[in-house]
């Protein structure tokens, strides 16, 4: 028998002390945090037996190629932005980088059509389905100022075009495509840890939850 | 409806549902393991595209009909940057929708000067040592306007039938004030290579913003031609293209298509949409797409197509299937 | 590899094969993973 069940916080204090911890914030946070995302709902090790498709693996598939962007950009940043054209290696790590990149969002637009075919965003979960836009979205842009980062021929043409979108938008004033220090900024610094923010907002929105039901007779949930 | 907050814990919302075992990490690193490897055979037998870039040396050397062409458009104020409008100019180029207009809204605050940043203060660098380059110059800059645009009009008509020998830029014989002495001496220091320098760092040592250079070459035709044969370019679906035989920017399959089709592709278009705001009824149209996605939850008919679409019925088939005549499902 | 694509071209649309290979690719991998079986753990319960 599945030993999931409600229990009392591990964390409640006894009872002679909680007058003068009635106004902890730590304690306030610790209990939140307790109800939200105790620990076997972040690592569960078993899951309801309908999760049991192919589909279901395209989401940890994104992340484990989002690491893996993490990590070839990273040694390419270490080196910095000139080093892979001038050395083999070099080019073989911005290979990497750039393979991963594009595994990032075959994976991460499988993962939205197979959460789209399922509503995952059913019983409470529509925020979690919103956040995963959100992240589309910037990853978009985490992109595009990788693709002007890399002194080619590519990043000028890039730029001499996407300027008329951004200046035709307005942003163009301060989103300049032309200038490198700018753009390269934003790719290896700015972007990466807020696409890598909000992707564990995500996660731990997805654990809190747990997987949603299939769509019953209603749309609703069934058992 | 429960939108945002589920209302029940985890054990109310799976009460009844069998649950199995399930190792997330270790599905974790099966996918770390097995996507690594995949990118790493796909680097390997691959590699990565890198065209090199395509300096105003190379402008000048290959093509300097057009780079010539351009230099003097710069002086007319006929080229693109230098009708822009902001945020380079008040040239009054800006894209606008009715009375929506943010590029007018957010102002000039990348500050270019076409015709004295890409010409005259480079000649003015070249000049030193050369008095015929620096009366040319003067000359040009103290003429009114009126001189000015005879003198620049009649040279670019003449440079259409432009012929080039001997790092010489060839044309008629006419009226073109110190035109042919100044583009002759931009056409040579574009073709040592200090006009690339001169464009990015004069007046400054570390250089990371190449807004003027780049700038100056989309003026011309060289950097697009080059880009058309790449396929890279706006009317080709040139925003999800790679250099070379390399995938692009699938991801952006919508985005680029707009740009290929009515009201995008017309010059009267529709509601105001046309091809001369292309850009700006792009970014809108986009943003709004982009905006019902994260809001399909609440979208009638949008999120409601899962239901009426059978896929839910293989991904979840055990879940469907007929239940066997086994023991109840235990909590 | 560094030699410009081929392009597909089917009325506007305008394609280069490798991103349309990467487009089918997806759709067949969609494809599979909604038909081929999952491994389940065995269906004993703790």
């Amino acid at each position: 028998m599945s030993k999931v069940m409600s229990r009392p916080p591990a964390s409640a204090p006894p009872p002679a002390a909680m007058d003068a911890d009635a106004g902890s914030w730590t304690l306030r946070v610790r209990k939140t945090w307790d109800r939200v995302l105790p620990m076997d709902h972040l690592l569960p090790h078993r899951q309801p037996y309908y999760v049991g498709s192919w589909v279901y693996v395209f989401g940890v598939v994104t992340i484990a190629a989002l690491v893996w962007v993490v990590v070839s950009g990273v040694v390419l940043s270490f080196m910095g932005p000139q080093w892979w054209h001038d050395t083999g290696v070099g080019h073989f790590f911005n290979s990497l980088h750039f393979w991963s990149v594009q595994m990032f969002f075959i994976f991460m637009v499988l993962h939205l059509w197979g959460q789209y075919f399922m509503a995952g965003w059913r019983d409470g979960r529509a925020l979690t389905w919103m956040i995963g836009v959100v992240i589309f979205g910037i990853s978009i842009l985490t992109a595009f100022t990788g693709y002007l980062s890399q002194l080619n021929f590519d990043s000028q043409y890039i730029g001499i075009s996407a300027k008329d979108a951004m200046d035709g938008a307005g942003i163009g004033a301060f989103f300049n495509v032309l200038n490198f220090g700018q753009m390269y900024g934003l790719h290896v610094m700015l972007l990466p840890i807020t696409v890598t923010f909000i992707v564990v907002v995500h996660i731990v929105m997805v654990r809190s939850r747990g997987v949603v039901k299939p769509i019953g007779p209603e749309g609703g949930a069934a058992k | 409806m429960k939108m945002l907050k589920q209302e029940m814990t985890q054990e109310e919302y799976y009460r009844g549902v069998r649950m199995v075992p399930y190792d997330l990490v270790k599905e974790l690193f099966l996918a770390l393991a097995g996507l690594g490897i995949f990118v790493f055979v796909l680097a390997a037998a691959f590699s990565s595209p890198d065209v090199p870039t395509v300096t105003i040396q190379q402008w000048a050397q290959n093509d300097p009909v057009d780079f010539v062409s351009t230099a003097a458009g710069e002086l007319a104020g006929t080229t693109t940057s230098a009708g822009y409008g902001a945020p380079y100019n008040n040239a009054g180029g800006e894209q606008t929708w009715g009375p929506f207009a943010p590029q007018i809204w957010f102002g000039q605050r990348i500050p270019i000067d076409s015709a004295n940043d890409f010409v005259i203060q480079p000649l003015k660098y070249a000049s030193a040592g050369n008095p015929g380059l620096t009366t040319a110059i003067s000359t040009w800059t103290s003429a009114d306007g009126d001189q000015q645009t005879k003198w620049v009009t009649a040279y670019t008509d003449a440079l259409a039938k432009a012929t080039y020998a001997d790092g010489k830029v060839s044309v008629a014989d006419g009226d073109y004030g110190p035109l042919p002495v100044m583009m002759s001496a931009l056409l040579t220091q574009g073709q040592s290579g200090g006009l690339d320098g001169l464009l990015t760092g004069a007046g400054h040592f570390y250089q990371v913003d190449y807004t003027k250079a780049l700038l100056f070459m989309g003026d011309g035709n060289y950097l697009f031609d080059l880009a058309d044969q790449q396929n890279l370019s706006g009317d080709q679906w040139g925003m999800m293209n790679e250099t070379g035989s390399y995938p692009g920017q699938t991801w952006l399959w919508l985005y680029t298509a707009w740009y290929q089709v009515w009201p995008f592709t017309s010059d009267t278009g529709v509601l105001g949409l046309n091809g001369g705001n292309a850009d700006l009824g792009v970014v809108v149209l986009m943003t709004l797409l982009t905006a019902a996605l994260a809001l399909i939850p609440l979208i009638p008919i949008l999120r409601d197509i899962p239901r009426w679409v059978p896929i839910h019925r293989l991904i979840w088939r055990d879940y469907y299937a007929p239940k066997k005549s086994a023991a109840p499902a235990r909590a | 590899m560094d030699t410009p694509a081929q392009y597909f071209d089917w009325g506007f649309i305008h394609i280069s094969y490798p991103n349309l290979l990467v487009i089918g690719l997806m759709l067949v991998l969609f494809a599979i993973a909604l038909v081929a079986p999952f491994p389940h753990k065995s269906d004993r319960d703790v």
